[in-house]
């Protein structure tokens, strides 16, 4: 159990995506002028990640791995140069899937989330977080531990960064720091910060 | 000869006027990790610049013939066979290297600026100039990631190219590293200096 936890703190903390691994910064940055997009997009990120990561440890583990296709008889077959474009569609048609049924049921949260699902199939923070996965070689709960801790890092990261910027809109900084050039000083300020917790 | 000039313009446009890095926010994800040395943001360029030019110039080839609803999903496959094919040559000849670039390789795929270009020129305009284009963007993501790379690599280890300039005192030298520039956090500092330098140089890329 302690080693499940370990993981969650790790990849929340630690090796927080964005910041550390600067793993899905084009949506990052783009959509954190407000909290509460921020807010709908670090769900959105949360959501997909607990779904995806372990269903790609499954697609790894009995699909792709050498040896995996033991149990069809074939065991010999190393599909895992295939990994990438595999990853990359089970992502597209989870989002896929995951917009319909949020559409279909949860009309409220839909008008929140709706514009941020499609645009997370191309989000390096989602493809990051299965590749880490496929990595470190982590078993089927594991995954689900990182899943969990790498979409609630990205969440953090993005509410707070959404909350900084909301108050630098006030701010009078040079011309041509304005805009862009402030938010990456502030989210290498947020990076700093972060690290100091790796005592923990 | 004016046929010659557009492309030469093509080219240097997109290194600093139209920088995918510096103004369109495109691609920083995979930008800023592979900067903490020269060797792996140049081979990180070379990966990118080679997958924008061939991706651009197979979906322009294909524009005609792609229905509008799949197109997204076609350019995905497209690239991701790209990466795949970069990700395997690496690994096949420069082990050690595509270790140190660990998941990036991979993360080419979701590179915005692979899949930006694809859709916002590739699909407007011929195989040519999309590859021409193509190679213009990698080259304005690679000159962002050496820059990068150079000043992090000079002041966090003293080398360039993991060649020593300024001796190390750990190894009996003058120079003290700068240890700030090893972690992560530095190369966004660095990347928003470039930003403020260029939109210094040209004001019209100012946000207001």
């Amino acid at each position: 159990m302690a080693s499940y936890f370990d993981i969650v703190l790790r990849s929340i903390f630690l090796e927080n995506l964005p910041l550390s691994f600067f793993l899905g910064m084009c949506t990052f940055m783009a959509i954190s002028k407000r909290v509460q997009s921020a807010f709908g997009l670090g769900v959105a990120v949360l959501v997909i990640q607990v779904i995806t990561v372990p269903l790609n440890n499954l697609v790894l583990n009995y699909l792709l791995k050498p040896g995996a296709l033991a149990w069809a008889g074939l065991p010999e077959l190393d599909l895992s140069f295939l990994g990438l474009l595999t990853y990359i569609a089970i992502i597209a048609a989870v989002v896929q899937v995951l917009e319909m049924i949020v559409d279909r049921f949860l009309p409220a949260l839909y008008i929140t989330l709706g514009i941020y699902l499609p645009l997370l199939t191309v989000n390096c923070a989602i493809m990051g977080g299965s590749l880490f996965m496929v990595e470190r070689d982590y078993t089927f709960p594991e995954s689900i531990a990182y899943g969990f801790g790498s979409g609630a890092g990205f969440f953090l990261a993005v509410v707070c960064l959404g909350g900084i910027r909301e108050r630098l809109e006030y701010a009078d900084p040079p011309a041509g720091l304005r805009g862009l050039g402030l938010t990456f000083i502030t989210v290498g300020l947020m990076a700093m910060a972060f690290m100091g917790l790796a005592g923990l | 000869m004016a046929e010659a000039e557009t492309k030469t313009e093509l080219l240097s446009r997109s290194i600093f006027k139209r920088n995918p890095i510096a103004l369109l926010i495109l691609g920083i994800c995979s930008a800023l990790a592979t900067t903490g040395q020269m060797t792996t943001a140049f081979v990180m360029s070379i990966c990118v610049t080679l997958v924008v030019a061939f991706s651009s110039m197979a979906i322009s080839m294909v524009r005609n013939r792609i229905p509008g609803s799949v197109r997204i999903g076609l350019q995905i496959i497209v690239i991701a066979t790209l990466v795949i094919l970069v990700d395997q040559i690496l690994k096949a000849f420069f082990f050690d290297l595509s270790k140190q670039l660990s998941i990036y390789v991979g993360l080419i795929i979701t590179n915005c600026i692979v899949m930006g270009r694809a859709e916002g020129y590739a699909m407007a305009n011929p195989p040519l100039a999309s590859f021409v284009d193509g190679i213009g963007n990698g080259l304005g993501y690679g000159f962002i990631l050496m820059s990068v790379a150079f000043v992090r690599e000079l002041l966090g280890s003293g080398s360039v190219f993991g060649v020593e300039i300024l001796p190390l005192t750990t190894d009996g030298g003058w120079y003290l590293r700068n240890g700030v520039l090893l972690l992560p956090a530095s190369a966004f500092f660095l990347i928003a200096l470039i930003i403020w330098i260029l939109r210094t140089a040209d004001p019209g890329q100012q946000e207001d």
